[in-house]
């Protein structure tokens, strides 16, 4: 068993799925809020412990997406991606989850410790869905577990699971995203080139995938992430 | 054959029902509308507008969500039954 020590935990999720809820049930008393340098929307932090572990808790600004370029989107984004939280959970809504998949599927192509927290599972249950939470967890291939924050329902089992990843007691396999033939080409062209420029700093799948989408917000803050002395691919570089 | 009558989806009156068929918006807001459910396929309804006309709400995939004209317009559905 590995012991990580002063694990980070990043909270994301889509506005309105009870995140900040989460944050409270999980910090209880201990928490408290920070302003981050040269920001200008919060994020929360929080600190909690559990089995002899303190963690710390980032509670980010809640986002239907990583890839679109609002300041929180690129918050969130920044912080999954370029400050390596050790797990990151992903808050849903269970009464409309499809539409909070989005943002599920985005965290999995970035990392794989990543929890799905289904939430307002007691409003699913009034509304009369029934969510098959073994079998999302076995489709997404990461953890699922249903929780109604605000009556305390689930938290334990969400600290159980959280601390199984943390210590490597549980790997979370997201299942990968496949796209067309003719982009997957062109990620195995690309792929190589990155991991010989990464050593393993992003993971070069979903940065090869935001060179073909060419957004050019993302690829700069993946530049300066990496700093100026490593040169990105380009997709002129790969075609065939 | 009956050709399939494409709107956009600014134009869908209000409390009836289209099926997306194709976005004409690009890069950023192309990406937006995507990620608040507006693929291909997903079926919208058009639930109210503000009193001014603009903007107006649709049910999209279980939430409700405000477009403006200008976005709603880069929408292309093709109007459905209920």
């Amino acid at each position: 068993m590995i012991l990580v020590k002063n694990p980070v935990i990043a909270l994301a999720g889509n506005p309105n799925t009870g995140k900040s809820t989460i944050f409270n049930a999980l910090t209880g008393l201990k928490q408290h809020t920070g302003n981050w340098p040269g920001k200008t929307v919060l994020k929360a932090e929080g600190k909690f412990n559990y089995k002899g572990t303190t963690y710390t808790l980032i509670d980010l600004p809640g986002t239907y997406s990583l890839l679109a370029n609002s300041l929180d989107e690129q918050i969130a984004r920044d912080f999954i991606c370029f400050e390596s939280p050790d797990v990151t959970i992903i808050v849903a809504d269970a009464t409309c989850l499809e539409r909070n998949l989005n943002l599920v599927l985005q965290v999995m192509e970035i990392t794989s410790n990543a929890i799905v927290c289904l939430n307002l599972i007691d409003e699913a249950k009034r509304k009369r869905l029934e969510v098959n939470v073994e079998g999302l967890s076995q489709e997404l291939g990461i953890p699922v577990i249903a929780t109604s924050a605000r009556n305390g329902e689930g938290i334990p089992e969400l600290l159980e699971i959280l601390h199984d990843v943390v210590n490597g007691k549980i790997v979370p396999q997201p299942r990968q995203v496949v796209y067309s033939k003719y982009i997957e080409d062109y990620i195995s062209k690309l792929q190589p080139q990155l991991d010989k420029r990464l050593y393993g700093r992003l993971n070069s799948r979903w940065v090869a995938l935001r060179i073909m989408e060419g957004n050019p917000k993302i690829i700069e803050a993946i530049q300066q992430y990496l700093g100026h002395s490593i040169q990105l691919p380009t997709l002129k570089e790969v075609i065939i | 054959m009956s050709e399939v009558k494409i709107i956009p989806l600014a134009q869908l009156p209000i409390r009836s029902w289209g099926k997306v068929h194709s976005l004409l918006a690009k890069d950023d807001s192309r990406r937006r509308l995507m990620d608040l459910g507006l693929v291909p396929g997903t079926r919208v309804e058009a639930i109210r507008r503000s009193p001014l006309g603009d903007p107006t709400a649709y049910s999209i995939r279980g939430a409700t969500i405000a477009l403006r004209k200008e976005e709603a317009q880069k929408v292309l559905v093709i109007p459905t039954e209920r």
